[in-house]
């Protein structure tokens, strides 16, 4: 670390202001000066709502100016940088400060991935190439080296969309340093989430920019074929993923001596059979194969040894369609979206009793409450909200007191809520948590494919345990021996399913403790939600 | 459709294809984009699109495009549209049924007045 850090706020309002131009001027203002070696500069997002200018902090001095040409750049430098004496006439007065820096983040809309959804006619790759599809694609192919490319989506730090946060560069360049007569680029787009329907949005409202980004990752990993694998029952996904493969075809986008530049590559679809576990990316490649959907033994990593054995790069739909967008404007693009972390945006889906439910994409680092109420409108009629599932049917279960916590990939490190694959199912207070735990290990039991046994058995066991707690005949123990099948199945599953089982059967077990303990022994579901079989008193009332 | 052969090709067709996006030169006054996701069509943006290209020719109005796109993501108000008049900012319109397009189609695009009650956001994305 260098002993002097420059922040200036580069948010949309910034911009405009001409944020750009400044910290490009800064840049080189501090190589004419030769503070290069004792300058970091970063960009962030915004530094609090302000509008006389752009923010520009310099720490440890913790002094904040207020930057509105490049001669006051210049300015900073050579006064503030250069000989330590802070420029008075541009400080923000502290009075104003305070409201500057604690002023409430209002997070908005971003659209990266959803760019172009509702905007253009998703059968049209004219309207595509319109919004500069394709563009990256020439960018890359002509202007970068496979590395290049690579450098640029680790540097850009996007991680995988499709539950697990892996970073993709990193993902890329394992299958990049493999060697191997052929290697393959795969998209799943098996979405088998219940309640996601984000991958479905962006094939059928943008195919194309899936389809630019496989051919960009092949060109970087060096792979030749790419398949994308698409649940059966997504007709219209199909449909217009295949409309658009001809087209790129067509112009030359796919196929041999791709625009001239000697690299090929060749894309098909496939078709999965709506199995959950097939979204699983082991089980997915068995599938490609012609077996059956079910995961293979980790390690070896599909990267290394994928389809048909061979190195194979597998990434979600809304992972790959950042891809363009970075590439066409740079790794520091896509960073001033997000957090330090997990930069970027990620399209959430909006599901259960809120007023609004729907699709929506919005930087990493959004709260729950944001995504409820904000984007969601609250809920419908009125009703308090109780608990919510973050992240999807794997993800965490939570009351309203965590409703405040950031979603990012740590977010369920640091704070025990999940962002998964983007799922946001709100709950209101109609709902008995007894219940919805059922209502999901049922799921999981339904959905475990019995290869192993700790999966198998213990969802299997968990909802034995759980219907019985419905029933109003729970034991004390009961809680302890679900704990228990949460980490056993978790430790000794073989995929992710089994092994992800503890995530939302352990959150509520935990979070909602009084609930479950208020069903043993109780005459009634103390919700109102379980039927009690014994005894027979009608309790109507809710607690 | 001949082959893409170089970055001055792939101009060409977006200058084109942009002009139609954004209506330049194309003599049209605007433009209705039909929501046609599944979820859109779910909830009957076929009617839909159907009722908008009969109100438009009842009403003897040919200077306004009708386009379809893929959802927009407002699944709970399907079948949306999004009406873009020239010079103005674009309006999108919820739970647009057969007669509540042509309803949009009589006040919107013959009346210049905004349907209040099916409104669901105004604005630029
Ligand atoms: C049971 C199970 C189901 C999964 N379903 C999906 C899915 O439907 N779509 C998806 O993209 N990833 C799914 N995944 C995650 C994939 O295994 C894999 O991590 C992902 O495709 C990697 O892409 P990414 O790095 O771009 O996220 C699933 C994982 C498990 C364990
Ligand atoms: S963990 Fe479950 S889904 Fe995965 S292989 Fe084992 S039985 Fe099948
Ligand atoms: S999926 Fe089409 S609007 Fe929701």
């Amino acid at each position: 670390m260098k002993p002097i850090l420059v922040l200036v706020s580069v948010d949309s309002n910034s911009v405009l202001l001409g944020a750009k131009q400044f910290v490009n001027y800064l840049r080189e203002a501090l190589e004419k000066y030769n503070l290069k070696d004792s300058v970091d500069v970063l960009e962030t997002g915004s530094m609090g709502v302000y509008t006389q200018g752009v923010v520009m902090a310099v720490f440890p001095d913790d002094v904040y100016y207020s930057v509105r040409s490049v001669a006051d750049v210049e300015k900073i430098v050579s006064e503030h940088l250069l000989k330590g004496r802070p420029v008075l006439s541009l400080e923000i007065p502290r009075e104003r400060l305070k409201l500057v820096v604690e002023k409430e983040k209002v997070t908005e809309e971003v659209r990266i991935v959803l760019r172009n959804i509702g905007v253009i006619d998703p059968r049209s790759i004219d309207q595509y190439i319109a919004r500069d599809g394709y563009f990256a694609l020439h960018k890359a192919l002509f202007e970068m080296k496979p590395e290049q490319v690579i450098e640029t989506i680790k540097e850009s730090g996007l991680r995988g969309r499709g539950g697990a946060g892996f970073p993709t560069g990193l993902k890329w360049q394992f299958t990049a340093k493999a060697q191997a007569d052929q290697k393959y680029v795969v998209c799943n787009a098996d979405e088998g989430e219940p309640g996601t329907f984000k991958d479905r949005l962006i094939m059928e409202g943008d195919p194309h920019s899936v389809i630019e980004a496989m051919i960009i990752c092949g060109y970087a990993v060096g792979a030749t074929k790419g398949y994308i694998y698409i649940r059966g029952e997504y007709y219209g996904s199909v449909e217009n993923i295949q409309k658009a493969i001809k087209d790129a075809y067509d112009y030359g986008f796919l196929g041999e001596n791709i625009l001239g530049s000697g690299f090929s590559f060749d894309l098909t679809v496939r078709l999965g059979a709506g199995a959950y576990v097939c979204g699983e990316e082991t089980a997915l490649l068995e599938s490609i194969e012609g077996k059956s959907g079910r995961p293979r033994l980790k390690p070896p990593y599909p990267p290394t040894n994928g389809l048909f054995g061979k190195p194979t790069v597998i990434n979600n739909v809304e992972t790959f369609a950042n891809v363009p967008q970075i590439i066409l404007n740079g790794a520091n693009w896509f960073k001033q979206f997000g957090t330090q972390g997990s930069p970027g945006t990620k399209v959430f889906s909006l599901v259960g009793n809120v007023v609004r439910r729907g699709i929506v994409e919005v930087p990493m680092g959004v709260t729950v409450r944001e995504l409820i109420y904000k984007f969601g409108g609250g809920l419908v009629g009125g009703k308090q909200l109780y608990m919510v599932q973050t992240g999807g049917t794997a993800g965490t279960f939570i009351g309203v007191d965590k409703l405040d916590v950031p979603l990012h990939y740590e977010s369920f490190r640091d704070h025990g809520v999940s962002i998964g694959s983007g799922v946001i199912l709100a709950m209101d207070e109609d709902v008995c948590p007894v219940d919805v735990a059922l209502n999901t290990m049922e799921f999981f039991e339904h959905e475990s494919c019995g290869k192993c046994t700790p999966c198998r058995e213990g969802t299997r066991l968990a909802v034995e345990i759980l219907r019985r707690m419905s029933r109003g005949q729970g034991k004390r123990e009961d809680l302890d021996t679900l704990r228990q099948i949460a980490i056993t199945t978790q430790e000794a599953s073989l995929c992710g399913l089994g092994q992800s089982i503890n995530v939302p059967l352990l959150s509520i077990l935990d979070n909602f403790r009084e609930e479950f303990l208020a069903h043993i022994g109780a005459t009634a579901c103390p919700r109102g939600v379980c039927r009690f079989e014994k005894p027979v008193t009608k309790v109507k009332t809710r607690v | 459709m001949s082959k893409v052969k170089s970055i001055e090709d792939l101009m060409k067709i977006k200058e084109k294809a942009l002009k139609e996006l954004q209506l330049r030169d194309t003599g049209k006054r605007g433009k209705i984009t039909v929501a046609m996701g599944t979820c859109g069509i779910a909830a009957g943006a076929k009617e839909t699109l159907k009722a908008v290209v009969e109100a438009l020719a009842e009403n003897n109005i040919n200077d306004i495009a009708v386009v379809q796109s893929g959802c927009m993501g407002l699944c709970e108000v399907e079948p949306t549209i999004e009406v873009r008049l020239e010079g103005q900012e674009p309006v999108v319109y919820g739970h647009v049924t057969p007669e509540n397009a042509k309803r949009i189609v009589k006040l919107h695009i013959l009346g210049n007045q905004i349907v209040s009650d099916l409104l669901v956001r105004k604005g630029e994305m």
